[in-house]
């Protein structure tokens, strides 16, 4: 076994907000084909180190590598571009276009004409069960599909590696087992993923890592039964929630 | 499919009507009117590009147009160049000056980027109105000469002028027409939507705003250039004023932002009355017109936000609603 180079290698990454400190010191890497999921209770700073890793903030302190290459600081766009794109835990619909178009927008990232991005989109349409509401407008979807077209939008740039932020949040049952066998599908296809979310029931089993976010500081980093069984996880995070399975998905966040 | 070849039939339904009504009555005010019509679509249309699709409210456009102006009527005024050249060099300063412009103010965000093209374009109408070098306040009446297409100057029909105004509207529909069924469209409108989505989907938002603002304001000024030769004076009270600015904006509100039918139909509504009003009531009628259109504009603000074309649109797909349902179920 040799070490390949990691797909996302995060170094040192500290990001303040005034004296507030919202990632301390955080380091991890995912590697090629993997899906890794990042946990921790409300506010420990998941979307902020999202934020950071995709360009939408410039880190405080540290470095971030995509491929190898630097992208610390690096306009999102650019870092969509390399191949490196996410979802938000804030939906953001493009209202007043379709459901279609929003797709459509995205695959023209990769696409030289608008037949070859059409043809991305209904590909991409169809793996995300969207279809059948293609030309509605993206303003009136249910908050389930505004999360499914985030995640639409993002594949239809062709990206090696896709970050989802609480893309099951607001999902029932038969939604997320939805969404989770759309992870391992994209993942057959050799899509890196990184996974931020609440619902563990969901990531536990498709994960092959899990790196716990706490207050800003990452608290383990190991394999999910490692981590589900470790005492200070538990302690800051997992007690309350792991067992209160169903309840969670039902409120969504 | 259907709907397609439907959008594309009424468009070149509205073009064929448009370009057979001056010969159809030729009543000179009427073909004043269609002239100043053609014109004021066109800017609707070219603005359209940089509001409508892109989002980024440009309330300074009359800045292009009276740089068209200007540039044609110097070069024609001080070294005989024909202004067809001038029109051409005219795109080209206005495209300059916009990227000048507007690099800084879209690190705005939304009411500040549109006050500051505002501020802009007030600064270039002081600028021209203290410059000797062009007549300053006094302006500049264009030397009259034997008409020509080349001198783009013709005494004894409007029609020429009509058919030079159709040409530019045209060529500005179809641009923009072109950009909102491609990338540069589907671009546009997400930044529109949101800057932060769009950035996620690789857009260099900063780039494409760029490019919509430039395509915008080379349309802008080809129109300030035939302002100027189908008036034949400018000053900077004419062509830089926030009238122009303001008219541009408040046809294409009233039409319908974002959609290239939006400037046609808020154009037929405001130059007529504009230019009737000019022509029946004088200088006493001065204002009126947009009194009336203010009040336009207000009503449909209440009842639909998006415009006579929300209006519509919004009866379709009324009928299309019990289709989206089904596709819920
Ligand atoms: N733009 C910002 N300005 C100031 N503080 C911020 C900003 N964004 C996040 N924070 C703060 O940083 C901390 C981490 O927030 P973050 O949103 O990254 O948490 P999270 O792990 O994503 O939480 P959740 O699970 O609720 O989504 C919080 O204390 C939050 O209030
Ligand atoms: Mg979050």
């Amino acid at each position: 076994m040799f070490m390949q180079e990691p797909m996302l290698e995060v170094q040192n990454v500290t990001m303040k907000f005034g004296s507030l400190i919202a990632n301390e010191d955080v380091s991890f890497s995912v590697h090629k084909g993997e899906i890794v999921s990042l946990i921790g209770p409300n506010g420990a700073g998941k979307t902020t180190l999202f934020n950071c890793i995709t360009g939408f903030y410039r880190p405080y302190a540290g470095r971030i590598y995509f491929q190898g290459r630097d992208i610390t600081g690096r306009p999102p766009h650019e870092i969509t571009a390399m191949g490196l794109t996410r979802t938000f835990q804030i939906v953001k619909p493009l209202k007043e276009m379709t459901v279609k178009e929003n797709v459509l927008t995205g695959a023209f990232l990769r696409a030289s004409s608008r037949k070859e991005a059409e043809k991305i989109a209904e590909e991409v349409l169809e793996m995300t069960s969207l279809s059948g509401k293609k030309d509605m407008p993206a303003g009136s979807l249910t908050i389930a599909d505004k999360k499914r077209l985030e995640i639409a939008r993002a594949l239809a740039t062709g990206p090696k590696m896709v970050m989802l932020d609480e893309a099951m949040a607001g999902l029932n049952q038969t939604e997320i087992k939805e969404a989770m066998e759309l992870c391992l599908n994209l993942k057959n296809r050799g899509i890196t993923l990184l996974i931020v979310e609440h619902i563990m029931e969901a990531i536990m089993p498709i994960s092959d890592r899990v790196v716990v976010l706490n207050a800003g500081k990452k608290i383990a980093d190991a394999s999910p039964e490692e981590v589900t069984s470790n005492e200070e996880v538990i302690k800051a995070y997992l007690g309350e929630r792991y067992h209160a399975k169903s309840k969670k998905s039902e409120h969504g966040v | 499919m259907n709907v397609k070849n439907f959008r594309i039939d009424t468009l070149y339904g509205i073009l064929i009507v448009i370009l057979l009504l001056p010969f159809m009555n030729s009543n000179i005010n009427f073909r004043h009117v269609m002239v100043i019509f053609l014109i004021f679509a066109g800017l609707g249309e070219a603005w359209n590009i940089i509001t409508g699709f892109a989002g980024q409210t440009s309330f300074g456009h009359a800045a292009f147009f009276g740089i068209g102006a200007y540039t044609s009527t110097i070069l024609f005024y001080k070294f005989g160049i024909s202004p067809w050249i001038g029109m051409l060099a005219g795109a080209v300063l206005a495209t300059v000056i916009s990227v000048i412009v507007s690099y800084p103010c879209f690190r705005l965000k939304g009411h500040y980027f549109a006050i500051a093209t505002l501020a802009v374009a007030e600064i270039i109408k002081q600028l021209f109105i203290s410059w000797d070098y062009v007549e300053g306040a006094t302006g500049i009446s264009i030397p009259i000469v034997e008409e020509s297409v080349t001198s783009m100057q013709f005494h004894s029909s409007k029609i020429p002028y009509f058919l030079i105004a159709y040409v530019l509207f045209l060529i500005t529909t179809m641009t923009a027409r072109y950009i909102e069924n491609n990338k540069m469209g589907f671009y546009l409108k997400a930044i529109r939507e949101s800057h932060e989505a769009a950035e996620a989907l690789g857009i260099d938002t900063t780039r494409y705003k760029l490019y919509a603002m430039m395509v915008s304001a080379a349309l802008t000024a080809t129109f300030g250039t035939l302002y100027a030769q189908y008036i034949l004076y400018i000053d900077p009270f004419m062509v830089f004023t926030l009238e122009v600015s303001m008219k541009i904006v408040l046809l294409s509100v009233l039409g319908g932002l974002g959609n290239i039918y939006g400037p046609i139909i808020g154009a037929a509504i405001l130059i007529p009355l504009s230019e009737y009003t000019r022509v029946y009531l004088g200088g006493t009628g001065k204002g009126i017109d947009l009194m009336i259109f203010g009040a336009l504009i207000i009503f449909v603000a209440c009842f639909e936000p998006n415009g006579i074309l929300g209006l519509l649109k919004k009866k379709r797909s009324r009928r299309r609603g019990d289709v989206y349902a089904r596709a819920d179920a």
